[in-house]
């Protein structure tokens, strides 16, 4: 069986696009929550100085990660900003000296067994950079390590534009293979699968040159189909296992890392830095020189554009990440985040979504379902409100990774629908199980 | 800084679009109006004109009245003009074709709530009303030097095995028939344009196909001649695959063909009327919902066995 997907463009035309780093902002804004669980707690005031790897806010309870100072400067203020998911969150606000010196308490991590490693992993501030932003520390954090079949390292970049993964692959690959033996050495894991798109042949030869005395690690050249990336696709792809419904991949005796987060580990345990910058690709219609950037994590997005030599017409939309499965922002003074691995700037032909026309029952959206959901089903369950059938189509399972929406041809917005659809579901089951336990 | 655009992910789309997958059906289906131009005559663009004119007319002035918004750019009404001046015979009355196509737009395909909501083929279900309306004239088969021959289907039901034309007349289309059903060069041509840029899958003309063939085979008629006779080709690939009226799933579009196979043949060799594909398929449209939910493909939900 062959998982289906999208022939999406794949338009990376940064990928010889060595990273640059750009000039320190004036102002950095700093959120707290950058990641999956609990948003960290301040630990610095207004006034405070910081340099670069100082402590902001410390992680707070068992899902969360510690934040850290990308800049040196003064604490200007805490603030509160809303983020694209719409929640309001601290964010510490630094007025840079673009001294950019460095914290004394930043030095390598003594490491010398697992609680050891997963104490360092989870004070470097490493959350999924992937897009998801899941604290690392908690999924490396494995109970039973002998339940580890198989590391698989993420470095499909399926999304159209981006190539920050594509320079980690080329840029840092004594990272990627330090982290690799750190992960062997500490957590016993015999087997590693390096995937990679077809698309990107000059990191599987230079992964491979690498791994070729290794017969612990193999490198895997996966098609260039959207979306090789997700999770649960890469998994298939890679061990041809099915992750469960509402499962994680540990469930099949795997763990999956992205390859810029691994690479990352490695250079935290040869430097002791925690993650404060970011190699960001900056791309879309509206720029005028895409290229991969390295920026303090804070960094308005505007900042980026700029270092991108500016935009040669009017940005229509703006977003974070990929255009698959990016977050559009409300303005330019996003800051970059962790999990930020590009900016995209588009313009207007390229921003404003075509009419949306009516079904005509073409069957492209379940032909191109990576798991098999019927989005037209979807839609008519969602419209008559019934939790029931959203149940039969596992519409639970959805990755929203929109190969529905863009291959439509009528333009409909199904994965957008399969996304209330799926909240319409949660509050069905909630309501069932709450009105079962009544009865009892 | 404008105010930028807010909205969810993807943020781009495919080129595909409704338009284009209607303008590639009826790229498809000008090789067939060329042959049939070829042999029946000019008459033949005069139909196909009045079909889809009063088609098009039919479909702008419901949503007119009916405050709908206006459809006739997707293409889809031209499709079905073009379709159903095919499956008319050229000497067939104009005013008889109009009253076709307003049949198939404004009952089959608008009262249903337009595109993609029909579940009967408007083509074929305004030929069979037709057929039932003015059976004299939409079984009368003239060519332009104002011979008429019946059409082969119909001599074999008759009997009159010897009147029949060769197998190259047959595939280049000079014998009794529909205007744009009898040249199977054409439709073939059309039918491997539409499997090339994806807008039809080989399922179901397969399945159609195979079936008329291997019961012919079974059944002791020629497969050959079964294959090219009537309106099996135009049938198997511009109507069959209506998106609309027919399953959009693998196994689904498999079923469907096999099912207008089995019909088609059924009417063919046993029943009154000589051919049977508009039949089958329309029968088979009414089954399509029950298809589509039996072979719903079953979610990744990595509870079963790969």
């Amino acid at each position: 069986m062959r998982l289906h997907g999208a022939k999406v463009p794949h338009k990376k035309n940064t990928a010889e696009s060595k990273p640059v780093k750009i000039p320190v902002s004036k102002t950095v804004v700093i959120p707290m929550s950058m990641h999956i669980g609990k948003q960290a707690r301040v630990t610095v005031k207004k006034g405070d100085n910081v340099k670069v790897g100082t402590l902001l806010g410390e992680q707070d309870g068992f899902i969360s990660a510690p934040v850290h100072s990308s800049v040196s400067g003064t604490v200007a203020k805490i603030d509160e900003i809303t983020m694209s998911s719409g929640m309001k969150v601290p964010a510490v606000v630094i007025e840079t000296d673009g001294l950019q010196q460095k914290d004394d308490a930043v030095k390598p991590p003594e490491v010398k067994d697992f609680d050891s490693f997963i104490n360092a992993v989870k004070n470097s501030g490493i959350v999924g950079l992937g897009g998801a932003g899941f604290p690392t520390f908690v999924k490396l954090n494995v109970k039973e390590l002998e339940k580890i079949d198989a590391v698989i390292i993420n470095g499909a970049e399926c999304e159209p534009y981006i190539t920050s993964d594509t320079r980690t692959m080329l840029d840092k690959t004594d990272y990627i293979f330090k982290a690799i033996d750190a992960v062997k050495k500490y957590m016993g894991v015999k087997r590693f699968i390096i995937g990679v798109e077809n698309n990107k042949p000059q990191c599987v030869k230079k992964l491979s040159e690498y791994s070729k005395d290794d017969s612990l690690v193999e490198v895997r050249p996966l098609p260039a189909v959207y979306p090789q990336g997700g999770e649960k696709v890469l998994v298939y792809n890679t061990m041809k296992r099915i992750i469960p419904k509402g499962g994680l991949p540990l469930d099949v005796g795997v763990i999956v890392i992205n390859v810029t987060t691994l690479a990352f580990i490695g250079e935290y345990l040869e430097t002791g830095m925690p993650l404060v910058e970011k190699c960001v690709t900056v791309d879309g219609s509206a720029v005028k020189e895409p290229k991969n950037v390295i920026a303090p994590i804070g960094t308005p997005i505007s900042d980026l554009l700029e270092s991108a030599g500016g935009l040669k017409s009017e940005p229509y939309k703006i977003i974070y990440g990929g255009p698959m499965m990016g977050i559009s922002v409300p303005s330019g003074e996003a800051p970059v985040l962790k999990m930020t691995n590009a900016v995209i700037a588009m313009d207007k032909k390229e921003a404003v979504p075509p009419k949306t026309t009516a079904c005509i029952n073409c069957g492209k959206c379940l032909n191109h379902c990576p798991f098999k959901l019927d989005p037209r089903a979807i839609a008519r369950a969602y419209k008559t409100g019934s939790g029931e059938d959203l149940e039969k189509l596992c519409v639970d399972l959805c990755m929203e990774c929109g190969c529905c929406s863009y291959v439509c041809p009528a333009k409909r917005p199904l994965v957008q629908t399969n996304k209330l659809a799926k909240s319409m579901l949660r509050n069905y089951i909630n309501k069932k199980k709450a009105e079962e336990e009544e009865n009892e | 800084m404008n105010k930028l655009i807010s909205s969810v992910s993807p943020h781009i789309n495919s080129n595909s679009t409704t338009q284009k997958i209607m303008l590639d059906v009826v790229i498809a289906l000008i090789p067939a109006a060329i042959a049939s131009v070829i042999i029946f005559g000019a008459r033949s663009l005069l139909v196909i004109g009045v079909c889809v004119a009063v088609c098009i007319l039919s479909e702008w002035g419901f949503e007119k009245i009916c405050k709908k918004e206006n459809t006739i750019s997707d293409l889809s009404a031209v499709v079905t003009g073009m379709l159903l001046a095919f499956n008319l015979p050229v000497s067939i009355p104009l005013w008889q074709a109009a009253f076709g196509s307003i049949v198939a737009i404004v009952v089959v395909k608008q009262l249903f709530g337009g595109i993609g909501q029909n579940f009967a083929n408007p083509a074929i279900t305004a030929r069979i009303i037709m057929m039932t309306a003015f059976s004299g004239t939409m079984t009368s088969w003239v060519f332009p030097d104002a011979s008429s021959s019946a059409t082969p289907l119909a001599l074999i039901s008759k009997g009159q095995i010897s009147g029949l034309p060769s197998y190259l007349n047959m595939f280049l289309g000079y014998h009794g028939g529909c205007l744009g059903e009898t040249c199977t060069l054409a439709l073939l041509l059309g039918g491997a344009y539409l499997l090339v840029k994806r807008v039809i899958s080989w399922h179901t003309p397969t399945a159609f196909i195979a079936t008329v063939v291997i019961m012919s085979f079974i059944c002791g008629k020629d497969p050959l001649y079964q294959f090219m006779s009537g309106g099996l080709v135009i049938g198997a690939f511009f109507m069959a695959t209506d998106y609309s009226s027919s399953p959009a799933t693998k196994w689904g579009k498999i079923i469907f063909g096999i099912g207008c196979g089995l019909i088609t043949v059924l009417i063919r060799f046993w029943g009154n009327f000589p051919e049977g594909v508009s039949f089958s398929i329309l029968l088979m449209n009414i089954l399509t919902p029950y298809i589509e939910k039996m072979t719903r493909a079953k979610p990744l939900t990595g509870g079963g066995k790969v």
